[in-house]
C-alpha cells in the first residue's frame, strides 16, 4: 500500500471565486485514517484556509457529511484506504448552496423541520408534575428506528427530487414526523398529516429510495414516506366518503 | 446583505450519474409501457368481441416486426416494473403479525406467490 493518497477537494472562496474549483492535496495514507482525518491533516499541516464542518468524529453529531467520490457520506466513518490508490474526490453535500469550500447552507432544512412539529404533542393537560409518560418496550420499538436520525443531511444530498424541487420538505423531516406519529405518547399525527398531505409533503417523493441507501443510521426515510402516503391516501378517501363528523 | 452562496445547477443528465438513479428513471419510464400493454389488451378484447375476422386481423397486425419489437421491449419493462416494485413493497408496508414485523423477504415472496397464482388461473382460463 502506498504511503500517501491524493485528495481532490472542492474549494470555493466566495470573496474570490465566481464558482467552485478543485484543489489537490497529498495526505498520508494510514489504515485507521478517515477522510475527515485527511481533511484535518490538510487543515493543520498544509492549508489552514480550507473550511469544513466536523465535531464528534464518531458518527453521532452528523456535521461532517460530504460527497466522497460522488456519494453522500459521513467523512468520519469513511476510510481513506477504501479509496486507495486514489485520488479521492471530496465535495460539499449535493443539493445545498455552498457557503465556503466544503461548508453548505442548511437554512432550508432548519426552516422546514419545525413545520412537521418534531416533538411530542399532547391533547390533554398532563404536565411533567403529574409524572412521566410510561411506555412499553414494544411501544418504544415502534418508533425507535426513526428516532436514530442525526440530521446529517446525507438523505437530502442523495435525493434527486429535492435537487430538482427544493420546495419538497425532504426525507429527514418526514422520517422525524413518522417518529413522533408512532410514539405512543404523542397525539399530533393529524396536525403533521395536514402539513405532509400537501404536494411539497409526501406526494413530492417518487420513491427513488436513495435516502435510505445513504442513511448512516439505517433510519429508512423512504419507508417512512411511503407509509405516510398510505396514511394520507386513507385520510383523503375518508374525507371523500364520510360525513364531516365521522372522519 | 449579498448572498454569496453558490447554487450548483442540476444537470439534465443527473439520472445517468448513478446506477440507482438510472434504475429509478427506468422504473418510472416502465409505466408508459404498462399503459401501452393495457391499451393493447383492450384492443385484443375489442377484436375478440367483434368476431373471428376482427380477431384474425388483430393477430395479423401482431405479427408485424415493429409490433413484436415494441411488445418485447414492453414486456422487459413490465418485468423491471414488477421486480422493482415487489422489492420496494416491504419498505412501504409495515406488516405485523402477533406484534412482530414480518420479514421483508416473506412479503416479497408472498407477492411472487400471488403473481404465480394469478398467472396460473389466467393460463388455465385461456388454455382450457
Amino acid at each position: 500500500m502506498s504511503d500517501s493518497i491524493s485528495m481532490r477537494v472542492v474549494r470555493y472562496r466566495p470573496d474570490k471565486d465566481r464558482e467552485p474549483g478543485w484543489q489537490t492535496y497529498d495526505v498520508p495514507l494510514r489504515k485507521e485514517w478517515t477522510v475527515l482525518d485527511g481533511l484535518n491533516h490538510v487543515k493543520n499541516e498544509v492549508d489552514s484556509t480550507l473550511a469544513f464542518r466536523w465535531s464528534c468524529r464518531m458518527g453521532i453529531c452528523g456535521s461532517c457529511g460530504m460527497n466522497v467520490d460522488g456519494e453522500p457520506r459521513l467523512t468520519c466513518a469513511t476510510f481513506l484506504s477504501d479509496y486507495a490508490p486514489g485520488p479521492v474526490r471530496v465535495e460539499p453535500l449535493g443539493n445545498f448552496p455552498i457557503v465556503r469550500d466544503l461548508v453548505v447552507d442548511l437554512d432550508d432544512f432548519m426552516e422546514k423541520l419545525p413545520r412537521v412539529s418534531p416533538w411530542i404533542i399532547r391533547d390533554d393537560d398532563v404536565t411533567e408534575i403529574d409524572g412521566e409518560y410510561l411506555q412499553t418496550p414494544e411501544e418504544l420499538d415502534a418508533y425507535k428506528q426513526f428516532s436514530m436520525c442525526i440530521n446529517c443531511m446525507l438523505c437530502y444530498a442523495a435525493c434527486p427530487v429535492y435537487g430538482l424541487d427544493p420546495e419538497f420538505i425532504g426525507p429527514a423531516a418526514i422520517a422525524l414526523a413518522e417518529r413522533y406519529d408512532l410514539d405512543s405518547r404523542d397525539h399530533g399525527a393529524r396536525e403533521r398529516l395536514d402539513v405532509l398531505i400537501e404536494h411539497e409533503g409526501v406526494w413530492g417523493c417518487t420513491f427513488v429510495g436513495e435516502c435510505t441507501r445513504v442513511c448512516p443510521k439505517h433510519v429508512d426515510p423512504a419507508g417512512a414516506i411511503q407509509r405516510y402516503k398510505l396514511k394520507a391516501a386513507h385520510q383523503s378517501v375518508k374525507a371523500f366518503l364520510l360525513p364531516r363528523g365521522a372522519r | 446583505m449579498t448572498d454569496l452562496t453558490y447554487r450548483r445547477p442540476v444537470s439534465t443528465w443527473w439520472w445517468l450519474k448513478k446506477r440507482t438513479y438510472f434504475v429509478f428513471v427506468m422504473r418510472e419510464l416502465s409505466s408508459i409501457f404498462i399503459a401501452w400493454l393495457v391499451v393493447y389488451l383492450l384492443l385484443l378484447i375489442r377484436a375478440v368481441g367483434r368476431g373471428p375476422t376482427a380477431y384474425d386481423d388483430f393477430l395479423d397486425r401482431a405479427d408485424s416486426p415493429w409490433l413484436i419489437v415494441l411488445n418485447v421491449v414492453a414486456f422487459l419493462f413490465v418485468l423491471l416494473h414488477t421486480v422493482t416494485w415487489f422489492n420496494l413493497t416491504p419498505q412501504a408496508m409495515d406488516v405485523r403479525m402477533r406484534g412482530t414485523r414480518v420479514p421483508a423477504a416473506a412479503i416479497i415472496a408472498s407477492q411472487y406467490v400471488g403473481l404465480a397464482v394469478v398467472c396460473g388461473f389466467v393460463s388455465w382460463l385461456v388454455l382450457s
